[in-house]
């Protein structure tokens, strides 16, 4: 039986992995490290993790190249990529390489936090959907999957395409699911450009942190959902429709639809 | 000097001016001479027949005493050597030589010669032929004689004294000799004067076609060739005063355009290695800096968390805080720059998006006095560009504008014009991606020509096997060969990943026939060369056929401040700024990059006091 932990972190700098295991060890989580992604394999063999923080410039394999190993290898923990080259490029191709969050390097210490507390609500999310899976019960009990013609940014955004030329930027209910209660969210305003890989707006949830949400196009914000700016509960409750946050006229909408995932395609 | 322009060209005027006044002269002296002896001679016959018909009667007479004594007057006078009469035997009669009188002629002797020559005389006798020209003695002057025969008439035959006989028909000749020597004198002199004519009109001619030449070839160009070997030692600012209207002051002027497109060329290649580089550096940095970076902010903010009971912890801790946040932000800036992202490319119209930058910077043009005019050409093709990084590059470019006029200027203008050009693609098209037929890049990065990666191909020849790389701009050949391959069919070329063959079975060389061998450039056709090593012939149809590359040329001007030239090369550097503490530098160097991962050109010119120019050139085709 393999010893079951909270956090493996892979990192070649050991003054990040130490400050991982300081700051996430305060909160009284238990967390291994491993310097590269052979010394992370091996510990994956000896333990269960319920999250993995891995680095993406590693001496011996990429991060991306890691993540790609632990999905043939059916190692369902997830991953949240961090690197030293914190670009939006890096941060859409984590996302859509399966990488549930991104952190981009210098981080403080909430900024970790915060992802790890999301990243552990997500890992406890996944386990209650593969039960309710496994006893044929449907998986939206455990939260509502994004609408077959939605695209996501990860698992945390959605965008969907309207006849007109503009798309409706929201937040999926898997996100919502990973934070407490929604306390406020703070908006951009209209005429305001927003790009892709970028945080587009920061939701405050109850136990006081906040969320950054990486929006899943680039282009102008022609419209602010009023609704949700004056009561953030619309988004709870319905994420997908009511509870958009943008409607956006997109200047690259054709190159940026393929860093994003289909919706249809989680539901085979 | 024996080689020099100007020395050929007065001594090549000298040699025909020479011929011609040469020939003129002979010619001209050789008339004179015949004019003048002709006037000579007629003179003589004149004297010839006067004192023939001067003594006619006294002989009819027979005064024998009176036509002694009027022949030997006429022949004292100066310009008569000699008059004498001679009878059919020769016997001289009558001579103002009187030593002469009494002696026999010799048949041969000058003065009968003409007639007694053929054996039996002649009796009548042409004007031309009466006359003769000789020398006494070889070393006397010339002497004119003439001969004037005296013919039997009815009244000599019935005269009285001494009755000649009727058969007999010339009875005797009159003989005179005029002295030539003053007519030979001016002969002489004419020509003397003729040379000295002849000399000094040459002399003249060579000394003007000199002078000339020095002044409007050999000193132009001595300026040029002085100005190349400036440039040729590197100093490409170098410039030829362009004072004349002729061929030379266009060469001059065509002179310095090329200097200036070199010196911009050079400019460009220079930063574009540069920006790369110092891309990759900026990336490793920021990579090197965010890891210590990340230990500074995570200690210090889990620091901070945990001191919240112990408020002067909590102010320090918030000043590292602050300022680690702060170093963030600058490494992620230079990131940004640093940023090799494939520009989001797709059909748009450079009016368009000048229109919506102009759109973006109206407040603040407004702000600082400034008026954008738009010159949009109408004909203005779509490019294949990143929308919004070009929208971000005419931003830039407006505000920096806006900045060099500055709110003191009271008022200026930002100028934006756009046109489409067309030039010719081949030698300046860069083949950047090349594959073989399995897909294997053949780019070569290591090898690089003229500082661009080159295309690497593996050639087995004759037993041995290397590598060719490839000149990667299209129209050139700087290729360098890792392996000499023979020009036979044996040659094989392929691959260098997966050794499939690169040749081409079906089609050999236009040029010299050997074996061609082809690569693909995604997307943009086939790239096909020879073999042979000495032959240059390659093709690529899509280049070869699309005739001359177009271009859409955006012009920014505004009348600010100017830059100085020494500033000029500089500006395109990051975090070369003249805004002091207001800008972080990155603009210019951000818009260099961008215009480059569009295939394009940004070149800036600027005068102090007058204004800049920013011109951007973006192919039609990427």
């Amino acid at each position: 039986m393999k010893t079951a932990r909270d956090i493996l972190v892979v990192d070649d700098e050991l003054v990040i992995t130490q400050a991982v295991v300081r700051v996430c060890g305060a909160e009284g989580m238990s967390v291994d490290v491993a310097e590269s992604a052979a010394a992370a394999t091996a510990r994956l063999a000896r333990c269960t993790y319920r999250l993995i923080i891995c680095d993406v410039m590693m001496a011996d394999v990429d991060g991306f190249q890691f993540l790609a190993d632990l999905g043939r290898r059916q190692v369902r923990t997830p991953v949240i990529m961090s690197t030293g080259m914190s670009t939006m490029e890096n941060a859409v191709k984590a996302l859509y390489a399966g990488a549930i969050d991104f952190i981009p390097k210098p981080f403080t210490a909430d900024e970790l936090l915060v992802a790890v507390r999301r990243g552990l609500h997500y890992a406890r999310l996944q386990d209650a959907a593969l039960a309710a899976s496994a006893t044929k019960r449907p998986v939206s009990l455990a939260y509502v999957p994004c609408p077959a013609k939605y695209y996501r940014l990860g698992y945390a955004s959605w965008v969907s395409l309207e006849g007109t030329g503009t798309v409706l930027v929201g937040v999926s209910d898997l996100f919502l699911k990973t934070v407490d209660a929604i306390q406020d969210v703070r908006l951009g305003a209209v005429g305001e450009e927003v790009v892709q890989g970028s945080s587009c707006a920061t939701i405050t949830s109850t136990d006081g942190l906040d969320h950054g949400v990486l929006c899943p196009v680039s282009g102008r914000i022609v419209e602010v959902n009023r609704g949700v700016a004056s009561t953030p509960a619309v988004m709870e409750r319905d994420p997908y429709f009511e509870g958009w946050l943008y409607r956006v006229l997109p200047s690259e909408l054709q190159y940026e639809l393929q860093q994003l995932s289909s919706c249809s395609s989680d539901r085979l | 000097m024996l080689k020099k322009l100007g020395f050929k060209l007065t001594v090549a005027v000298g040699v025909i001016a020479l011929v011609t006044i040469s020939i003129f002269a002979y010619f001209n002296n050789r008339s004179d001479n015949r004019n003048l002896l002709a006037e000579v001679e007629r003179h003589a016959n004149q004297l010839s027949e006067t004192v023939k018909s001067g003594t006619e009667y006294d002989m009819l007479l027979n005064q024998r005493e009176r036509i002694h004594e009027t022949i030997k007057r006429m022949g004292n006078q100066s310009s008569i050597q000699r008059i004498r009469i001679m009878n059919k035997s020769g016997e001289v009669i009558y001579s103002s030589d009187t030593n002469e009188i009494g002696k026999m002629v010799d048949k041969n002797a000058e003065s009968c010669y003409r007639c007694h020559s053929a054996g039996q005389p002649l009796e009548r006798l042409e004007m031309k032929d009466r006359t003769r020209v000789f020398r006494v003695h070889p070393d006397s002057s010339r002497t004119l004689g003439i001969i004037n025969p005296i013919y039997n008439t009815k009244s000599c035959a019935q005269a009285a004294c001494h009755a000649h006989p009727r058969s007999q028909v010339v009875l005797g000749v009159l003989d005179v000799t005029l002295p030539l020597a003053a007519v030979d004198q001016d002969i002489r002199q004419g020509r003397i004067e003729v040379v000295i004519f002849a000399v000094s009109a040459i002399l003249a001619l060579s000394v003007i076609i000199g002078l000339f030449v020095t002044r409007w070839v050999a000193m132009p160009v001595r300026e040029l060739v002085a100005a190349t070997r400036h440039v040729a030692g590197g100093d490409l600012n170098y410039v030829i005063p362009e004072t004349r209207d002729d061929e030379l002051g266009t060469l001059a002027r065509s002179f310095n355009n090329m200097t200036h497109k070199l010196s911009e060329a050079r400019l460009q290649l220079f930063q574009s290695d540069k920006l790369a580089s110092l891309g990759r550096l900026a990336a490793g940095v920021a990579h090197e800096i965010n890891n210590p970076l990340t230990g500074v902010l995570t200690y210090s903010s889990f620091l901070l968390k945990r001191t919240k009971d112990q408020p002067e912890v909590q102010e320090d801790l918030k000043v590292i805080v602050r300022e680690t946040i702060r170093c963030r932000e600058i490494v992620k800036s230079l990131l940004d720059f640093a940023r090799q992202s494939v520009p989001k490319k797709g059909p748009a119209d450079v009016n368009e998006i000048i229109e919506r930058a102009a759109l973006v910077t109206e407040n603040q043009l407004a702000l600082n006095h400034v008026k954008l005019v738009k010159a949009l050409g109408a004909e203005v093709p779509l490019v294949t560009v990143d929308a919004n990084q070009m929208q971000q590059v005419f931003i830039n470019l407006f505000v920096n504008a806006a900045d060099a006029i500055g709110p003191e200027a009271l008022g200026g203008t930002i100028t934006v014009t756009t046109s489409h050009l067309k030039l010719s693609p081949v030698g300046i098209t860069q083949i950047k991606k090349a594959q073989c037929p399995k897909r294997h890049s053949l780019i070569n990065a290591e090898v690089r020509i003229d500082g661009k990666p080159s295309i690497r191909i593996k050639v087995v020849s004759g037993g041995n096997e290397g590598f060719i790389y490839r000149d990667p701009m299209y129209g050139q050949t700087r290729h360098q060969f890792g392996i000499a391959p023979e020009a036979t069919k044996a040659t094989q070329v392929m691959c260098p990943e997966c050794s499939a063959s690169l040749l081409v079975d079906a089609a050999s060389c236009p040029d010299c026939g050997s074996a061609i061998f082809t690569f693909e450039v995604p997307g943009k056709g086939m790239v096909e060369g020879c073999t042979n090593r000495q032959c240059t012939w390659q093709r690529w149809a899509v280049v070869d056929e699309s005739g001359e590359r177009e271009f859409v040329e955006v012009r920014v001007r505004d009348t600010g401040s100017g830059i100085a030239q020494e500033e000029l090369p500089r500006i395109f550097e990051p975090f070369y700024s003249t805004k002091g503490q207001k800008g972080t530098g990155l603009g210019l160097a951000v818009i260099w990059g961008i215009i480059d991962n569009h295939n394009g050109t940004i070149i800036v010119e600027s005068q102090v006091g007058a204004g800049t120019t920013f011109v951007i050139r973006i192919p039609v085709e990427p």
